[in-house]
């Protein structure tokens, strides 16, 4: 009698999951691309998680409360670690409809995902399609933070130069008239005639007076 | 009597001529001109496509007979007659004046050019300082299910350069908006411009040892980088092979005259305004010879950089094709994960071959050869924005290399600008057009201003297709033509005797047979030939464009379409209006000559007394 019953369950089962079956989904898992020297090991206790995490999915979708682990079908188990599975209702006569199995799956994609340490990429349900994260969007794009700074040093190293460029232009233009004062103000101390100072009063102690010629220049020459 | 009027005697005098602070700003602003975007992007894409290291062989051949030749000339000149282009050309002869004032207006429309090249750069640069890099993944399309339809097709590298960068439209016709974020750039291109040229050759002459240099430190850096990397070794031992089988074919030695004539950038009158304020006994000898080598052998060492990054990419590609492959086998056939490795795979696609076949056809399994891999090349732009961007994205520390990499770009696209910018401002400063009132700095930024409002055309949807006009036809006859000119002009006009014995005051030696022979018949046969060539081609073949059209059956290739009747006329005026400046000023010489020859020989004619000429 249990020999009979057992094998109508998996009659039963394999009538309802096998590839391509009426609101079946086919999942491909990458653990060793994803983990590489951490990989662990695809067995059947990874597989009553996997379940576990569909029943828990579906048991988000209103009406479908009462998703037990029992209910989630899994077959043809391949090395690649590939296999399908199926959700079927409490009676275990037919499978949830593919619409709402996909739903619940999208909703917890995340929680799904992190629970085998995979992401969308290495642990995959063909047929259905992930909503991808959007990128991470900075409130101010860095270009134009990079832009702002070489623009300022830019526009203050012009200011800069053509300041300095006033400045010793204004420099230039004094500088012949600070030269003309100073002139004038030696004419006041001295008066030249003939290239001799007038200064009679010699300090040399009256020895020599200046304002006579020498001998030599006495005869002008010829 | 006309000729000698503008000349100064040789002397060792002093004037109020700008002079270099040292010899090594000279050298480096030269080399800093001649050293450009070329040497990157053109001369590593000439070697591949011409046989590897066979192209050295025409490359040095026009290097002796046409580059240095030619170099020397623009050197001498300026240095002896100690003008710009447009004082120098004026000065030998009046009827030459036209000469100066078409390399004057050729400097113009390069710098405007060339400048929003520089800007493509600082927008890659500017965005270079993220991780992720934003070249490396697409956008997410409106339901974020996946990515942006575009970006799927093309890859994410075309779609940001392409798409994000340029927004460009699919014809030359659609013109679009601005687009502001290259606006902003192309202020900021502009302002670093007028920052360093501010004070001519003063301020030029500080900023070209970081900018000269700066590009020599991150090429050594990425050589040895780019050996280090796997691949390399297959990169540069394909790509430097030589095949001399291709010496035969006419192309490739039209190819290297004229990328040497290019790369040393012969005909702007940079050289001769850099050259005109050295003092007067320079040996311009040794001068020429050193930058016109120092250029070649830049243009070599960076092709080895460049060499060694392509192979790694196309070893990259190679295994990503590889493993795409495997991958398709791996979940069809599900077999263990990471089972099949990339040298048993041959073996596994045999196997599969033999006992499932049907099951096999059905996968979309592409070929993969590391050769195909290797021959894609490309040159100019698409090299540096599109094949390296991705390159660097396989690097580790990407962003690092990024930022290295667009730097490296922008010295050396500015160092070129200074060049294009002196050679547009030395002439106005010595034909004296602005009054003496207004300082250096208001001229040079008005120069600054007038070039950049019209570089701001290049900063709409359409500006890149408008940028390979250009490219294409602003410069290359024209400056062919000049060249020619400038060497009939001193050899023939000013006279060789007397430019050998003004060359034999300057730097102690008369030129020897070599220089007299490649002066008098050598360079310009070859210009003349390049010219005849050019134009042969363009003749040809109808120009066109490749237009980046979404919409395109065969996308991501870019489609090719002619280009419309107008755009047509602007090219044909862009290959010649500069030139006709030499016609044009000839010709008005000419009757104003034969005005006054009219007048000394008619006096009583409508003369006042005041008038007559006192003996």
């Amino acid at each position: 009698m249990l020999w009979l019953l057992l094998f109508l369950v998996t009659a039963i089962h394999a009538e309802l999951c096998h590839p391509d079956a009426e609101n079946a989904f086919k999942v491909r898992l990458s653990i060793r691309t994803a983990l590489g020297d951490k990989a662990y090991v695809w067995d059947t206790d990874e597989e009553y998680l996997f379940r576990a995490m569909v029943a828990f999915s579906m048991r988000k979708v209103p009406n479908r409360e009462t998703t037990e682990i029992s209910h989630v079908l899994l077959c043809n188990v391949t090395q690649r670690v590939s296999f399908w599975f199926v959700v079927t209702d409490p009676s275990k006569n037919h499978t949830l409809p593919a619409a709402e199995v996909q739903s619940a799956i999208r909703m917890n994609r995340n929680r799904i995902n992190s629970a085998f340490f995979l992401d969308d990429h290495t642990l995959e349900f063909l047929k259905i399609p992930s909503t991808l994260a959007p990128p991470p969007d900075a409130s101010v794009p860095v270009w134009i933070i990079v832009f702002g700074v070489i623009f300022c040093i830019v526009v203050v190293a012009i200011a800069l130069l053509v300041l300095s460029g006033i400045r010793q232009r204004r420099r230039n233009n004094k500088g012949p008239l600070g030269v003309e004062d100073a002139e004038d103000k030696c004419e006041n101390i001295i008066t030249i005639e003939n290239g001799i100072p007038c200064d009679p009063l010699d300090t040399k102690g009256g020895l020599i007076n200046d304002g006579f010629l020498t001998e030599d220049e006495r005869l002008t020459p010829l | 009597m006309a000729q000698a009027s503008g000349m100064d005697p040789l002397v060792d005098m002093e004037d109020e001529r700008p002079k270099w602070d040292n010899k090594l700003q000279y050298l480096l602003s030269c080399i800093g001109f001649a050293v450009g975007l070329g040497n990157i992007w053109r001369f590593p894409y000439l070697c591949q496509t011409y046989g590897g290291g066979a192209f050295l062989i025409p490359y040095f051949i026009a290097l002796v007979f046409e580059g240095i030749p030619l170099f020397y000339i623009e050197l001498a000149i300026g240095q002896r007659l100690r003008r710009g282009s447009i004082g120098v050309w004026r000065t030998i002869s009046p009827y030459l004046g036209g000469l100066g004032l078409g390399c004057f207006s050729v400097s113009f429309l390069i710098s405007l050019y060339y400048n929003t090249v520089l800007l493509w750069v600082l927008w890659f640069f500017l965005n270079s300082f993220q991780y992720p890099l934003p070249w490396s993944t697409c956008p997410l399309d409106l339901n974020r299910t996946g990515f942006v339809q575009e970006c799927q097709s093309s890859g994410t590298v075309s779609y940001f350069w392409y798409r994000q960068t340029l927004n460009i439209t699919p014809d030359i016709n659609n013109t679009g908006t601005i687009q502001w974020k290259l606006f902003l750039c192309l202020v900021a291109c502009w302002a670093t411009v007028y920052l360093c040229i501010i004070r001519g050759i003063e301020s030029t002459g500080k900023a070209i040892y970081f900018t000269a240099l700066f590009p020599y430190v991150v090429l050594t850096i990425f050589l040895v980088r780019g050996l280090t990397l796997p691949g390399a070794t297959e990169g540069l031992t394909y790509l430097f092979t030589p095949n001399m089988k291709f010496l035969q074919n006419p192309r490739v030695w039209l190819d290297a005259a004229t990328q040497i004539f290019f790369s040393l950038s012969l005909a702007f009158g940079g050289h001769i305004a850099f050259a005109s304020y050295n003092p007067p006994r320079n040996n311009c000898e040794k001068d020429a010879v050193t930058i016109a080598l120092v250029n070649s052998m830049t243009s070599v060492y960076a092709s080895i950089t460049i060499f060694s990054i392509m192979g790694f990419k196309a070893t990259n590609d190679y295994w990503r094709c590889l493993d795409r492959n495997i991958l398709s086998l791996t979940n069809e056939f599900d077999f263990p994960e990471l089972s099949i490795s990339r040298d048993e795979y041959p073996e596994v696609l045999m196997y599969l071959n033999a006992t499932q076949a049907d099951r096999l056809a059905q996968l979309p399994l592409k070929t993969c050869h590391l050769e195909d891999f290797l021959d894609k090349s490309a040159s100019g732009p698409g090299l540096a924005f599109i094949v390296f961007t991705e390159a660097v994205l396989h690097m580790p520390g990407a962003s690092v290399w990024s930022v290295l990499f667009f730097g490296m770009l922008f010295t050396l696209g500015l160092s070129s600008m200074f060049g294009n910018m002196e050679s547009v401002i030395t002439p106005l400063f010595d034909m004296g057009i602005l009054p003496r009132s207004i300082p250096k700095e208001g001229m040079t930024g008005m120069v600054c201003l007038v070039c950049f409002l019209s570089a701001i055309c290049f900063t709409l949807q359409s500006g890149s297709y408008w940028l390979e006009i250009f490219d294409s036809f602003a410069a290359s006859l024209n400056l062919i033509i000049f060249a020619f000119l400038e060497v009939v002009g001193v050899i023939y006009v000013y006279g060789m005797k007397r430019f050998c014995d003004d060359i034999e005051w300057m730097t102690g030696r008369r030129p020897s047979l070599y220089w007299q022979v490649t002066w008098k018949v050598v360079s310009p046969m070859l210009l003349f030939s390049i010219f005849l060539s050019y134009i042969i081609l363009l003749s040809q073949t109808p120009p066109s464009y490749k237009a980046w059209n979404p919409q395109y059956e065969h996308f991501p290739s870019r489609e090719e379409k002619l280009y419309p009747g107008w755009v047509q006329v602007t090219c044909i005026l862009l290959s010649f209006l500069p030139s006709l400046w030499v016609p044009s000023v000839a010709l008005a010489h000419l009757l104003y000559q034969h005005r006054q020859r009219w007048k000394d020989t008619h006096p009583e004619s409508g003369l006042k007394p005041q008038e007559s000429r006192s003996c």
